[in-house]
């Protein structure tokens, strides 16, 4: 028998429920630019379909400061409190 | 008159209780409920087999009103020592010496009297025949007994005993380890014997692909011992998962790695430099265009611990190179998470991705070392991150006889940098300039790195408007936006560089070969990875 240590943190990842899904879209839903090239065109145009089909919804735009590294805490916590749903868009 | 026996050590601590088995299979209890007379002997020990036939004569003479034992380390080899010596006493096994141990002495025979409580009455190491009698002596006045049969006089004065086996460096690395007190505080992973090791640690996902070291409890010790720092103190907080990297974790993932101990400084500093906010491992690791830390060892360590700069200084064959490189990747992916088809979205990747550390050859440079140019001592050791997509990429030129000649070859190499369009660009790149070409660079007399980075710059001026989209590449500056530039912005010389800041020089090599090299950078700065440097604390 050989024991070996742990290479890993040990953690075990917290499992999340995935939000009921109601059928009906309504509040605020938020569209994250990374900063990522010709994301904001992808957005534009997610905005206006949205627009379209869901009136009673508010759209909400935001950007991260580089699509290089995580979306800062408070940019988060700002998202989770004004929002009800939030699009991220990857684009290049 | 015989000398005063050597009191014990801990004489309000009871001696560490145990349950070992004698030659009959039997299992004896320490305490006994009565008196009792321990001793650990070795077979191979002429000092233990001086011994033994006096704790035979002990048993024979108190037997009856106390415990006589001998303990012994030897495997197979106690029973040889019970039959070279005719002992009836009983003789516990201690093959795996974890007893002894606990018992915490260095030479045998060790040999302990001891109350039914475990309370230790008297001990000695080694044979002192004076020492021996008067434990002898004292046994027989606190047992009410008659002495034991033994002609003392025709015993040697003194005869040194022998280094207990628990002290064997392989064993007592192992003993600690699992001691109660041991600092290692990772999980334990038991691998059957059934399993190939090798095999397992590939099946776990702990591997970069390629075979690992085992990491046993007794290797990460001997790891630990190549660093002042606490096991638990936490040293980073290792992206993308955010993981706390204690010291023993990322010892742990340099025994994998290959690491001896003496590299541990090394890689818990370049661990600290990729683990900041600007260096930003999370986008390193994460990036489609697969970029990867880039280490350069500056200092007085680098020949400590012999550190390859010279020939071969970017490639394989160097221990200390390779498993530093290698071991703060698997710190990365197996404490910060980042593996490929996970948070590692590189399209190619690249073996950088594996392990990239080497040193500057400061003694061959005429500059001042890296460390030196970004502030730090010259006696100080100091790892510098460089996040790097690709390289080394190899700079030819055979032919040049000028300094200038020269050092503008070395910027048509860097123009490669992304793609040779595109200009001003705020990224890094690492060039590693071969001793051959430096020899050139100073031929005429002193060639700062201020003029070579001015030259890289200068030789790689075009005119703006050569970045503009067009049929042969669709990079570069959108055509929507160059209509709005005026003929002379257009016009504008643009160099490769957007400031010679991004342009990083070491020197490493052999002194035969005028090939240099260029590592290049990706997204550089606060919207990407700057690079770090950390002093490498022992």
């Amino acid at each position: 028998m050989t024991t070996i240590l742990d290479p890993t943190d040990e953690r075990v990842p917290v499992e999340r429920q995935v939000t009921p899904r109601t059928g009906k879209i309504s509040g605020v839903i938020g569209l994250l630019d990374i900063r990522k090239p010709r994301g904001n065109v992808l957005l534009d145009e997610l905005e206006t379909l949205l627009a379209a089909r869901f009136p009673e919804a508010t759209v909400k735009r935001y950007e991260k400061p580089t699509f290089t590294k995580p979306c800062p805490g408070d940019l988060r916590l700002k998202i989770a409190s004004e929002c009800n749903y939030l699009v991220e868009a990857l684009a290049d | 008159m015989t000398a005063p026996l050597a009191e014990a050590p801990r004489p309000d601590a009871a001696l560490p209780a145990f349950a070992l088995s004698d030659v009959a299979g039997e299992t004896r209890r320490f305490p006994t409920g009565r008196p009792a007379l321990i001793c650990f002997v070795k077979e191979d020990c002429h000092t233990c087999n001086l011994a033994a036939p006096l704790l035979e004569a002990f048993h024979q003479a108190w037997g009856d009103r106390a415990d006589i034992w001998m303990v012994g380390q030897s495997g197979d080899g106690n029973a040889v020592l019970i039959d070279r010596h005719g002992l009836t006493l009983p003789f516990l096994d201690d093959s795996a010496c974890k007893t002894s141990f606990a018992w915490n002495f260095e030479i045998v025979p060790a040999i302990y009297w001891a109350d039914g409580d475990g309370q230790p009455l008297a001990q000695t190491e080694g044979f002192v025949r004076e020492e021996w009698q008067a434990l002898a002596d004292r046994i027989a006045g606190d047992l009410g007994a008659a002495p034991a049969a033994v002609d003392w006089a025709s015993l040697p004065a003194w005869q040194p005993g022998c280094g207990s086996k628990h002290l064997d460096p392989e064993i007592n690395d192992k003993l600690q380890a699992e001691a109660d007190d041991s600092p290692i505080r990772s999980r334990r992973i038991e691998i059957a014997d059934a399993d190939d090791i090798a095999e397992f640690l590939f099946d776990q996902g702990f591997s970069d692909g390629l075979p690992l070291v085992p990491p046993t409890a007794e290797r990460v010790l001997r790891m630990l011992r190549g660093t002042t720092r606490a096991p638990q103190e936490v040293v980073a907080v290792v992206p993308p998962n955010l993981a706390p990297a204690t010291v023993e974790k990322i010892a742990i993932n340099a025994v994998m790695a290959g690491c001896k101990p003496e590299y541990l400084p090394v890689v818990i500093a370049a661990l600290e430099a990729v683990c900041t906010d600007a260096f930003n491992m999370h986008g390193v690791a994460a990036t489609t265009m697969g970029a990867a830390p880039v280490l350069v060892v500056s200092g007085p360590i680098r020949q400590r611990i012999g550190m390859n700069m010279k020939l071969a200084a970017l490639g394989n064959g160097n221990r200390a190179n390779a498993t530093i490189g290698r071991a703060l990747r698997l710190v990365v992916r197996n404490l910060g998470g980042a593996r490929p088809g996970g948070v590692d979205r590189s399209t190619l990747s690249s073996p950088l991705k594996f392990t990239m550390c080497f040193a500057e050859w400061e003694e061959g440079s005429p500059w001042d070392p890296l460390h030196v140019e970004r502030g730090f001592k010259a006696e100080d050791s100091v790892v510098t991150a460089f996040a790097m997509t690709s390289g080394p990429v190899q700079i030819v030129d055979q032919e040049s006889r000028r300094p200038d000649q020269v050092a503008g070859s070395l910027g048509l190499g860097l123009e490669a940098v992304f793609l040779s369009k595109i200009h001003r660009a705020p990224v890094d790149a690492l060039l590693v300039v071969c001793p051959e070409h430096v020899k050139t660079l100073i031929s005429d007399g002193p060639y700062s790195k201020t003029r070579l980075r001015e030259r890289i710059q200068s030789v790689t001026e075009r005119p703006l408007r050569e970045m503009v989209a067009n049929s042969i590449s669709g990079s570069g500056i959108p055509l929507a936006s160059a209509a709005k530039m005026t003929q002379a912005q257009l016009d504008a010389p643009a160099p490769k560089f957007a400031s010679t800041d991004y342009i990083h020089i070491v020197v490493a090599g052999s002194e035969a070969g005028k090939f240099s090299a260029a590592f290049h950078g990706w997204a550089s700065g606060a919207m990407g990875s700057t690079p770090v440097s950390r002093k490498i604390e022992s």
